[in-house]
């Protein structure tokens, strides 16, 4: 089969780029190996909400319009919107095909599916950042009586046993499965790592209100001092619901905070003694961006109506953290890996991953002619992994991708065509050869 | 902060720490280091350790000239006291590595220091190195580093400064997470 473009993965940023290329006349398809929505549907557990409020929620030419702006999608509604979108822009969406390999071919790309082939000469990867959950080397040395879940397997507290559970990991996360663990009578333990510290609400706005208004979301790659280490910052501590879940709410509720899992051995999680320092780098980094807030209200004194300011409490620390955990002594039952989540990529056969097996790319123009990303921790801007993020994104690669099949479309010599419309972008379908 | 970041001056070469970071994101091997020292037992619980070459930048490299260290006991310990102890050797050891944190943060943040020092305690319980109690363990339960800064900052920058000294300082990783050590006789 032959298309101009390919985009993999019908997700919310999938779709917005497959309504950009209709609105452009350009010729494609959307491969999707479950259905539309996928991975919210498969791979997030039942209680998960969107972290952003329900106004902020938006795809080009589509918005929230229930009766609870402020409020925060559940799983249902967040793959419902999606759906519905999908059928909004009539995207032309292949449910239940999975790309086995994306090899270069010519001036383009083959798709090898599970179905048909695909020929393009453009590929948009819109596969999702979360594909695969992280696990550190340690988990290999969990005692055998010791259950091994990651994020991405985990569904409700009601699936483990009810022995301890240890949660690794304290981004938004882990605190929110440390949170819904804990309330189900297992006692948790949360190993914290480096973390960031958010309040859900602050001066009588919701924070994400905040970071859109301070122009934080928008913040794009250019604009920042290590593009590095922001794209592997971890997801803030935020639960999609009005109240704050921050490390002080989870040991209110009796969660044990213990520092970040080092090691595994004889038995025993070993922490890191760095707990402290860790949860003060968190204190600071929130106060500098309440410190700002505070800043711009000074300068825009009549924007706004606010409350007053509320100094957060500083997080509190046992006094003495554990600094190893007997999993028979203390009857841990479970290890839940909140370790963070990268994207599947044992599909791609380009030369675009670096020694790590990160995509290369600059702003989501992938380092193979004709290649985009979409979707990817702070591809573009901050926003880039947002819903809401997908918009300017795929406004700006959509045009770098047209400009591309224009350049192909003057390079090309006829010989190397395929057949009398093959390779031609305006042509709304194609004479297969 | 002063107003023109250039004045600052905390006696750290930041553009060369930079160049450096620059230079061994793409030469893996040459971020490769081992570092040395030598003891040699003088009498009792005395001993005197010596510290020249290291290798790094993918060789040898050697010192102007040899640094030496005497450990000893405190006479408390029925021992000569000609040195510190080894366990206040690791206090000295985190101290001086937060205390180059500090500069060198600093020094980065265009903040200019006027005094630094850190006061270092660890607490430890000798009913464990003397095997009374075995549930005791031997080192330091807890260590606490004290500092007074006096810096063209506030108080949240000195804060940061820090913190951020911490999560760089490698005897602060040493000490606050799990080495697998080897020791063997030949």
């Amino acid at each position: 089969m032959l298309a101009d473009v390919v985009i993999i993965g019908a997700g919310h940023s999938g779709l917005a780029m497959s309504a950009f290329l209709s609105q452009h006349g350009v010729d494609h398809v959307v491969l999707e190996r479950g259905q539309v929505a996928n991975s919210w549907r498969r791979e997030r557990w039942d209680s998960l909400r969107l972290l952003t409020p329900n106004w902020l929620s938006r795809l080009p030419g589509h918005r929230y319009d229930g009766e609870d702006p402020h409020g925060f999608m559940s799983l249902p509604e967040v793959i419902a919107f999606i759906d519905h979108y999908a059928r909004l822009v009539a995207a032309p969406v292949r449910t239940g095909v999975t790309v086995m390999s994306v090899s270069e071919r010519d001036d383009g790309y083959h798709v090898i599916t599970d179905a048909d082939d695909w020929f393009c000469r453009c590929l948009v990867i819109a596969s999702g950042a979360f594909g695969i959950a992280n696990v550190p080397p340690v988990a290999a040395r969990l005692p055998p009586f010791v259950r091994s879940l990651t994020a991405r397997e985990y569904r409700r507290p009601q699936d483990l046993d009810d022995r301890g559970v240890l949660v690794v990991g304290a981004s938004a996360t882990g605190v929110q499965l440390a949170d819904e663990i804990q309330r189900s009578g297992r006692q948790v333990t949360l190993a914290v790592g480096e973390h960031i510290r958010l309040p859900r609400r602050y001066r009588g706005r919701d924070i994400q209100a905040w970071m859109e208004t301070l122009g934080i979301l928008d913040q794009r790659i250019d604009n920042v001092d290590d593009l590095v280490r922001v794209r592997r910052l971890p997801s803030p501590q935020l639960i999609g619901a009005q109240s704050t879940l921050d490390l002080n709410a989870l040991t209110t509720r009796g969660v044990e905070l213990v520092g970040r899992l080092q090691e595994i051995r004889d038995g025993r999680a070993l922490f890191s003694g760095s707990l402290r320092n860790q949860c003060a780098m968190a204190d600071l980094k929130q106060q500098r961006l309440l410190s700002g807030i505070d800043r711009w209200l000074a300068e825009h004194p009549y924007s706004l109506d606010v409350q007053d300011a509320e100094a957060p409490v500083a997080t509190r620390v046992p006094e003495r953290p554990r600094l190893a955990l007997d999993f028979a002594r203390e009857r841990i039952g479970t290890v839940l890996w909140a370790t963070g989540f990268r994207p599947d990529y044992s599909w791609l056969h380009l030369p675009v991953l670096d020694a790590k097996g990160r995509l290369q790319h600059e702003g989501g123009i992938v380092s193979a002619p004709g290649v985009y990303a979409l979707g990817l921790n702070f591809m573009r801007r901050r926003k880039s992994s947002f819903i809401h993020g997908a918009e300017d994104d795929v406004r700006e690669l959509g045009y770098e991708l047209l400009a591309h099949l224009d350049a192909l479309d003057v390079c090309e010599e006829p010989p190397r065509r395929r057949g009398a419309t093959g390779w031609n972008r305006m042509g709304a379908s194609f004479v297969s050869t | 902060m002063l107003q023109n970041g250039s004045q600052v001056n905390n006696g750290v070469n930041v553009a060369a720490l930079l160049d450096a970071r620059q230079a061994l994101t793409h030469a893996p091997e040459a971020a490769r280091f081992k570092w040395r020292a030598t003891c040699n037992w003088v009498n009792g619980t005395h001993s005197r350790s010596t510290v020249s070459s290291f290798y790094g930048l993918g060789g040898e490299q050697m010192r102007k000239v040899e640094f030496k260290y005497d450990c000893d006991h405190p006479e408390v310990f029925a021992s000569e006291d000609n040195g510190a102890t080894p366990v206040e050797m690791v206090l000295v050891g985190l101290a001086s590595c937060l205390t180059a944190g500090v500069a060198a943060v600093a020094q980065h943040r265009k903040i200019q220091l006027r005094k630094v020092t850190a006061h270092i305690e660890g607490s430890m319980n000798i009913q464990g190195i003397l095997g009374i109690d075995s549930d005791v363990r031997n080192g330091y339960d807890g260590i606490k580093v004290t500092f007074d800064i006096d810096a063209d900052a506030t108080k949240e920058e000195i804060a940061a400064l820090v913190a951020q000294s911490q999560r760089r300082s490698a005897v602060f990783d040493i000490i606050t997470n799990p080495t697998d050590v080897a020791v063997e006789v030949r």
